[in-house]
């Protein structure tokens, strides 16, 4: 597809980093020309130095044959004019980076629909929201529902001393009697789709699906399983904060917000009416400590500063607080930090571009595609796809285990009339189900490719 | 630097190249030239050889080029095609000296079009095809025709194609650099078959309407006939005249006008200056030439073919310029050094660096008179960065360095000082004939083997615009400290 984003701040190279590898044509405007320069000298992509706002610069563009157009720069404002010119200039599609809250109550809908925006996204919004599933099911270092929640893939760390070291995973079905696949499992820099006679070791990183009923009682068994964070104490009072603070306290949590600047605690407390707001420097271990760390179910790092997020996160898990999250903006410092043994990094960017990735795929889709929806595992290096299985699939009703499927591919789950199905070998795949697929090195566009 | 894959994409070149070299195997094959088509096999295979050879070597995991290895592996995939593209004129025996069948072939791929041939129509035709032939793969380059018809996985190749387009600014057409060389390539294709039309119309014959159009679709030059295109009816001249200077233009023209953006295209700044100076040298040389010729019309043909062919650095001619006056000869040289338009398949300086030039030189002016002045230098309607603005002074005086030292390489030949001078300008600026001794009725048979070889290096920098093949010959690069 033809694709022009706007904006090539930290969100706008994240998506079109992703967009490339998904195969689509880009044109990037941006009005530093310096930032387009390494662009270009890094991606197979058109640049354009100028304002995104500007109907000059968008008709060179190519606008009118735009598939798809994405506006992400800082300013708001600027998004929405550029989105609204882009529609009435002839882009199929726009999508427009709204962060401020008060754009984001109810006055959003009326101004998708004024602009004629297809989508609008808020990264700390998105992001706090991922961090809020993490926190409700704190085992997790990440979770993804697949078909409106009915069927969910987490994402769990195996530590030192875990139960599952050193067990096949043919024996771990029978050992535990719950229905559940461990999917795709990422050892150190390498990602396996997994067999049966597959062995689980002691740091591994697993994704695992499981109907939603069973993946409390399936963790408990495993001696895995956290209570959700009642307790939770967040550094930072940014925007993301807030988003997070307030999806927590409608969930029944306790929260304490550590913020420095004295105004924005001021602003968060009028906010915030139930949160604790402390005003004091997080970066020092004595707020922390006096502020009761120790007894917190979970630490929150969402300051500005990727580093200071990364430090103050290692110290919280020092201070044996069960579950540590921290917001890194660098892809580069969350794999470091993942290295020194953070497990639960969250990425705003990352966020973003698995979103705006899936509604690409979605738009393709009703273009020859047949992927209904995507979501990236393992930080990119595996994918899961859903597929809405059509009466031409050549083997249908017949068992998996007689399907001869493709290496690093695996059936995950079968969604049939409103139930979810955790397929073994007996399993079938029907018309009219939606066949989720996980799949690692291979971009699949069908679901008849997984078949060898 | 990234070695395993520099070779891996030279040793691709290299197939590309013996993959091209099948199609004059053919043309011999057809006039029943069995000694050539076997001289052709024979080359096909030993480029295939070493271009596999080369492909091995690369792993998978490190496909990314960065500027330096994009510069490395251009110059190094034109010297190698220079010196494979010259064996077919060794092996049959044509041109006996391997270092003349090198000279020769660099002249073609870089297409400068200066030969050390007394009589090309007494080559074969399959060899007089490869010889034309090169211009055309030279022209718009062998890189970029690679790029358009192999998938390539980096999306760093730009560095590679930013090394061997021509012009300051290497832009993209379309998002997809692939997509960009596809178009550029089809452009160049049409254009070529809508010469070869026309030339068919005026009663050539096919094979020397091919030729023709090679040598002005490269702006190369090289010809079917000793006396290049003198003696072809004036119909012919006048279609080569338009075609040298089309071929001449920056292609991303030709991609606006397909798009029916007619304004962009006669907003386009270099194109008015590169048609401005073309009619003026005309109406110049036209009238300090009147008395050579008998009537306007022929007198205005020549001096447009001349000044055509001149400026695009193509090197044809429909009379000996050697014998015009100085004033022509002196502009004639001019031409040559200021070449067609960036992004063309011409060679020279490029109008468009000439035109920054001046607009810098306007702007230092007006800067030593208000110090405080802030200036800044538009191109285009967009304001040009300092990078570009300092890359051009730097290239110029770079330009300038070189074709002294060519210049001096070549003066201890016995030749006059014209010759010389005007046999490094011209070779440096890939015109092909130069004055007096090099003059459109001479060639460079007479310069030793080791001026042949400066020669050889001058046109490869005029093509490459000097800065790879300078890596590639710096020490430093090499050195792991660099």
């Amino acid at each position: 597809m033809k694709i022009i984003v706007v904006g090539c701040g930290k969100i706008g190279v994240t998506v079109i980093q992703s967009l490339i590898a998904e195969g689509h044509d880009l044109v990037a405007i941006d009005e530093n020309a310096e930032t387009l320069n390494q662009l270009t000298n890094i991606y197979d992509l058109m640049s354009l130095c100028g304002n995104g706002a500007d109907s000059d610069i968008l008709e060179e563009a190519g606008i009118r044959k735009a598939d798809l157009f994405i506006a992400a720069t800082g300013s708001d404002n600027t998004n929405m004019l550029s989105c609204f010119l882009a529609k009435r200039l002839g882009a199929a599609h726009t999508i427009a980076r709204i962060r401020n809250p008060e754009y984001n109550d109810n006055s959003l809908n009326f101004l998708k629909q004024e602009l004629g925006l297809s989508m609008s996204i808020n990264p700390e919004l998105l992001a706090a929201q991922e961090m809020y599933k993490i926190l409700k099911l704190p085992s997790a270092v990440k979770v993804e529902s697949f078909s409106r929640r009915r069927f969910e893939m987490i994402e769990l760390h195996l530590k030192e001393g875990s139960p599952l070291h050193g067990v096949r995973l043919c024996e771990l079905r029978e050992k535990y009697k719950a229905k559940f696949l461990v999917c795709v499992v990422q050892r150190g820099e390498d990602v396996y789709i997994p067999d049966g006679n597959f062995m689980l070791q002691a740091g591994d990183k697993i994704g695992l699906t499981a109907q939603l009923t069973e993946i409390h009682k399936l963790l408990r068994e495993m001696g895995l399983l956290q209570k959700q964070a009642r307790n939770v104490m967040i550094l930072g009072g940014g925007r993301m904060s807030y988003y997070l603070s307030k999806l927590l306290i409608a969930g029944g949590s306790s929260v304490t917000v550590i913020e420095r600047d004295l105004a924005l605690c001021q602003e968060l407390c009028a906010a915030l009416p139930k949160a604790t707001i402390v005003h004091g420097d997080g970066a020092q271990q004595e707020t922390l400590l006096e502020e009761d760390l120790r007894s917190k179910d979970a630490f929150v790092a969402l300051t500005g500063m990727d580093e200071e997020n990364i430090l103050i996160s290692i110290f919280a898990a020092s201070q044996n607080v069960p579950k540590v999250i921290a917001k890194v903006n660098r892809d580069e410092l969350s794999a470091l930090a993942e290295k020194i043994g953070m497990d639960c990094i969250v990425s705003p960017q990352k966020v973003i571009s698995d979103v705006v990735v899936r509604y690409a795929r979605a738009l393709q889709n009703s273009m020859g595609s047949k992927v209904e929806t995507l979501y990236q595992l393992m930080d990119g290096n595996a994918e899961a796809l859903e597929f809405l299985v059509s009466s031409e699939f050549p083997k249908l009703g017949v068992p998996l285990r007689e399907m001869k499927l493709k290496p690093h591919t695996l059936v995950a789950g079968i969604l049939r009339d409103r139930t979810s199905i955790i397929p073994d070998g007996n399993d079938v795949i029907m018309a009219g189900d939606r066949v989720v697929v996980v799949a690692a090195e291979r971009r699949l566009q069908d679901l008849a490719d997984i078949l060898k | 630097m990234n070695r395993n894959m520099i070779l891996h994409t030279v040793g691709r070149i290299v197939m590309l190249e013996a993959l091209l070299l099948l199609i004059p195997l053919a043309v011999s094959l057809w006039y029943r030239e069995t000694g050539d088509a076997i001289a052709f096999a024979i080359t096909v295979v030993i480029g295939l050889v070493i271009g596999f050879a080369f492909t091995i070597f690369r792993k998978r995991e490190d496909s990314l080029v960065f500027a330096k290895s994009g510069f490395i592996t251009v110059a190094f995939s034109w010297i190698l095609l220079s010196l494979i593209g010259a064996l077919p004129f060794t092996i049959s025996g044509a041109i006996p000296s391997y270092i003349d069948a090198v000279f020769e072939t660099v002249s073609g791929f870089t297409t400068t079009g200066a030969s050390i041939l007394d009589d090309p129509s007494r080559l074969s035709h399959g060899l007089l095809f490869w010889r034309s032939f090169t211009h055309w793969i030279g022209g718009m380059g062998v890189i970029v025709l690679m790029m358009a018809i192999l998938p390539t996985e980096s999306g760093r190749s730009i560095h590679i194609m930013r090394a061997e387009v021509p012009g300051p600014i290497v832009g993209k057409l379309v998002p997809r650099l692939r997509d960009t060389a596809k178009i550029l390539y089809l452009i160049y294709i049409a254009l070529t078959v809508i010469q070869v039309i026309f030339l068919l119309c005026g009663g050539m014959s096919l094979f020397d309407s091919l030729l023709y159009t090679f040598g002005t679709a490269g702006t190369g030059g090289f010809g079917a006939r000793p006396t290049s295109v003198a003696e072809y009816s004036p119909y012919l001249q006048w279609v080569i005249t338009v075609f040298m200077l089309i071929f001449g233009l920056n292609f991303n023209l030709y991609y606006l006008l397909l798009h029916r953006r007619a304004g962009a295209f006669f907003r386009n700044a270099e194109l008015w200056c590169y048609l401005g100076i073309v009619a003026v040298a005309t109406v110049l040389v036209a009238f300090n030439i009147s008395d050579m010729y008998q009537s306007a019309s022929e007198t205005i043909r020549h001096a447009a073919f001349q000044v055509s062919s001149i400026i695009t650095t193509t090197g044809y001619s429909t009379t000996d310029f050697a014998l015009w006056p100085g004033l022509s000869k002196t502009l004639l040289l001019l031409l040559m050094m200021i070449g067609g338009c960036a992004g063309s398949t011409a060679g020279g300086l490029k109008i468009s660096r000439i035109m920054l030039l001046f607009k810098i030189m306007f702007r230092d002016l007006k800067r030593l008179l208000h110090p405080r002045s802030v200036g800044v230098v538009q191109f285009d309607g967009k304001t040009v960065d300092d990078r570009t603005i300092s890359g051009v002074s730097a290239y110029f005086f770079l330009y300038m360095l070189l074709l002294i030292v060519t210049f001096m390489a070549l003066s201890w030949e016995p030749f006059s000082m014209e010759t010389n001078l005007s046999a490094a300008i011209s070779c440096f600026n890939n015109v092909g004939p130069g004055l007096a001794g090099v003059g459109p009725l001479a060639n460079y048979a007479a310069y030793s083997d080791v001026s042949k070889v400066v020669l050889s290096l001058a046109m490869l920098f005029g093509r490459l615009e000097i800065y790879p093949l300078l890596f590639l010959l710096t020490p430093k690069t090499w050195s792991k400290k660099g």
